[in-house]
């Protein structure tokens, strides 16, 4: 079952959703959906990997399922839980029963909250599945992320063994704080997303911010590029770039000029450090 | 192309690149589906599925490069060759100007075309000649001096426009370095084959570097890989402390008690108990043969510092001092470094490593930092220069502490040589390891993580005498 013919259509159909790929991109999208195959995108914050789960939801017609990665998720966040406070109410109406025939009651399908992974396995038809900033997660959830990948699987003693009808198209992503474990590593095809070339960053802007103008992209773009290689602490992403080009616009700037993008750093710096680092490159290279 | 595939695979594995067998089933899977003609497209296709770290890329590309160039032989390329002869400088400002013009319009194929020319003309390529591929790309690229200037814009610029032309210029230049090694490596393939040229142009990875003896640069590229290898130490030895940690409710339990209890629904029962996170308590040998390695090691303490409920490092040469606070949250590494030497007591006397007395200092003025929930991590190379070693002040220290590791940067077969005493020290350690690359930290790291293999630490303090 799959989704698209060649690069070039992976290429085409994410761009109708508003996403621009790169050869790199293209490819590994393709194998993923031919392979069946979860896409691991690693890379800085802000250059795309997150709206490359949601473009590929918007371009296969999928339903997007998202679990939000953080410190501290565990299972019950992440595949299921059982309600106890409605399964409390209900023991308290049923009063004086047996432990044996209350089990029944209260194990069952409308006691149980279904979380994301649960969802995207038990969806009637295939979905997308985010699994966002996954080098958030402890091991623990790491491993549990793994089990549920290998087979799309799921075990709920009381309720049984469900299966995925469709694999879901997978996509977890990581801005790499720490590394991965090797099994969940070796389970991906492996797409490090870096900040876009100029090329493509000014494609990206084009798309985004409507009226503005190709020589004013591509000035913006270069000019990203200078900052990213000044080693700030924090580096400019596409998201800042995007601000960026709304601001100028919206300022009513025509041509980019030197003093302007000083005037403006704050849009694309957050330490003020990276900020006075700029200013003197821009102002006296 | 599949049997390409399993020498190309061997070549990565050579490098040190750990592609696993699944990896390898997985790159010859991709190989069905994809379509192979498009070069560019196997190249991405072979990286996602062998390749799982950024930083493995670079070593990827130089042998794909080699087991999957265009390896038509030397004359047929020369065939494709239109330029006169060897010989005038003019030439030399031809094929500058050619190149510079393809480069600045973005014509790919005139690129190409222009490279063969240049790597022809230039290199004094000769078959069967034992040099490697850096001398090659080193004569074109001397010999192409001029290109620089013809990059750059032609008219006089300034300000914001100079500085982008000036970035430009040089991302143009590096591509076309890139494209001329990738004409010399399809050359020197054609003459010798694959595996031959791909020994010559192994490099050490990261992870393999000495770092006891790594250079400033190679050391700046180990500190980009520390943090979030340091970050996985983290979490494996969060993971040790909080497994389980997780205070769910157990409704099973909470119903069969208050059953117990006539029925009344009062009291939830938990899973499991939060545990509180252990201290860790660092020392670290920051003499002169220690410096590279201390900047290291400094490095990864700062960085897996919140995954503690406290930290403190303490570094020395012949004297002990206190530097936590100079590697704290929102410090500047390579500050915190400058600041070390300049601010910290860690020499009194001549400079030299004087073991014994800074494991006598550390007792008497910090022995109260060590208790039975800290992690002592020391790193040194236990060289004494023949002074007292002050053995069992440490056993000492060792006995109050949870745990003690002790990581040695010199290989192992120096150990106990000369005036290395890590024996004295190591029976009072839970484990000693050498640790002179990343790739050994990595599985000094993976060995934490298992409790099951920690060796228990012989405690026997004051067997000594
Ligand atoms: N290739 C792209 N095409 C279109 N928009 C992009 C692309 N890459 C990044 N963006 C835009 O940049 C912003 C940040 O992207 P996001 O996916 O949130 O980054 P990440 O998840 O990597 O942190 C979004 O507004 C997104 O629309
Ligand atoms: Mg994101």
């Amino acid at each position: 079952m799959s989704n698209w013919s060649s690069t070039d259509d992976v290429a085409e159909s994410l761009q109708r959703s508003g996403y621009l790929t790169d050869p790199r991109i293209a490819q590994v999208v393709f194998l993923a959906d031919k392979l069946e195959k979860p896409i691991l995108a690693e890379g800085p914050a802000g250059v795309g990997k997150t709206s490359l789960a949601l473009a590929l939801a918007q371009a296969t017609g999928r339903r997007l399922v998202r679990l939000q990665c953080y410190e501290g998720l565990d299972e019950a966040k992440a595949l299921y839980e059982w309600n106890y406070h409605k399964q409390l109410l209900r023991l308290q109406s049923d009063e004086g029963k047996a432990w044996h025939e209350i089990e029944g009651d209260i194990f069952t399908e409308e006691f149980l909250l279904e979380r994301p992974l649960l969802e995207a396995i038990r969806a009637e038809s295939a979905v997308v599945l985010l699994i966002d900033e996954v080098d958030r997660v402890e091991m623990e959830t790491e491993a549990l992320l793994l089990e549920v990948l290998d087979a799309f699987q799921v075990t709920i003693p009381e309720l049984g063994t469900v299966t995925a009808k469709d694999r879901p198209i997978v996509v977890l992503t990581s801005n790499n704080t720490r590394e991965l474990s090797e099994a969940l590593k070796r389970r991906c095809l492996f797409l490090h997303i870096d900040y876009p070339s100029v090329e493509r960053e000014q494609r990206i802007l084009l798309a985004k911010v409507p009226d503005l103008p190709d020589a004013m992209a591509t000035k913006i773009a270069k000019t990203m590029r200078s900052i990213r290689q000044l080693a700030v602490r924090k580096a400019p992403s596409v998201s800042e770039s995007l601000d960026w080009a709304r601001t100028l616009l919206a300022l009513g700037v025509e041509d980019v000029d030197a003093k302007i993008t000083v005037g403006t750093l704050e849009v694309l710096l957050k330490y003020q450090s990276d900020i006075d680092k700029a200013s003197r490159e821009l102002l006296e290279p | 192309m599949i049997k390409s595939l399993g020498s190309f695979i061997g070549e990565l594995r050579a490098v040190g690149l750990p592609v696993s067998t699944a990896e390898a089933l997985d790159a010859a899977e991709a190989l069905r589906v994809i379509d192979i003609a498009d070069r560019e497209g196997v190249r991405e296709a072979l990286a996602a599925t062998l390749i799982k770290l950024p930083r493995h890329r670079a070593p990827f590309d130089v042998a794909f490069d080699v087991f999957f160039g265009n390896a038509a032989p030397a004359e047929e390329r020369a065939e494709h060759d239109d330029t006169p002869p060897q010989g005038a400088e003019s030439g030399v400002d031809d094929l500058i100007a050619q190149l510079a013009g393809a480069l600045r319009s973005g014509d790919t194929a005139g690129l190409e075309a222009a490279v063969r020319r240049a790597v022809s003309r230039l290199s004094g390529f000769q078959k069967g000649r034992p040099v490697g591929g850096r001398y090659y790309l080193y004569r074109v690229m001397q010999r192409l001096e001029g290109i620089e200037e013809a990059l750059a814009a032609g008219e006089e610029l300034s300000g914001l426009d100079a500085l982008l032309d000036r970035d430009d210029v040089a991302a143009l230049l590096e591509r076309l370095q890139a494209e001329i090694r990738r004409e010399i490596i399809e050359r020197l393939v054609a003459d010798r084959g694959p595996e031959p040229v791909a020994r010559t142009l192994r490099e050490p990875l990261v992870e393999d570097l000495d770092l006891m003896h790594a250079t400033r640069l190679e050391l700046e590229r180990v500190e980009a890989a520390v943090v979030p290898l340091a970050r996985k130490l983290a979490t494996r030895l969060a993971q040790r402390r909080r497994r389980g940690r997780h205070g769910r409710l157990d409704l099973r339990r909470t119903i069969r008690r208050s059953l117990a209890h006539g029925g009344a629904l009062i009291e939830p029962q938990f899973r499991r108990p939060r545990l509180s996170k252990p201290d860790l308590v660092l020392l670290c040998d920051v003499s002169g043969s220690m410096a590279t390695f201390a900047r290291f090691t400094m490095q990864l303490t700062y960085a897996i510092s919140h995954q503690f409920s406290q930290v403190r490092a303490f570094a020395f040469v012949d004297a002990v001092d206190e530097v936590t606070g100079l590697f704290g949250t929102g410090t500047d590494f390579a500050e915190s470094m400058a600041r070390l030497s300049s601010e910290t007591r860690v020499v009194a006397g001549d400079g030299h490593s004087d073991y014994g007395a800074v494991f006598r200092d550390f007792a008497e003025q910090h022995g109260d930092v060590v208790t039975p929930q800290t992690t002592v991590l020391v790193t040194g190379d236990a060289r004494t220069n023949y002074r007292e070693d002050g053995a069992e002040v440490f056993a000492d220290i060792a006995a109050q502490a949870r745990s003690v590791f002790w990581l040695n940067p010199e290989a192992r077969r120096f150990w106990d040589t000369g005036d290395s005493v890590m024996r004295k020290y190591a029976c009072w350690c839970d484990s000693v390891d050498e640790v002179r690359t990343l790739r050994q930290l990595e599985r000094f790291v993976e060995q934490i993580a298992l409790p099951q293999h920690r060796p228990s630490r012989k405690l026997a303090s004051g067997v000594l005498n």
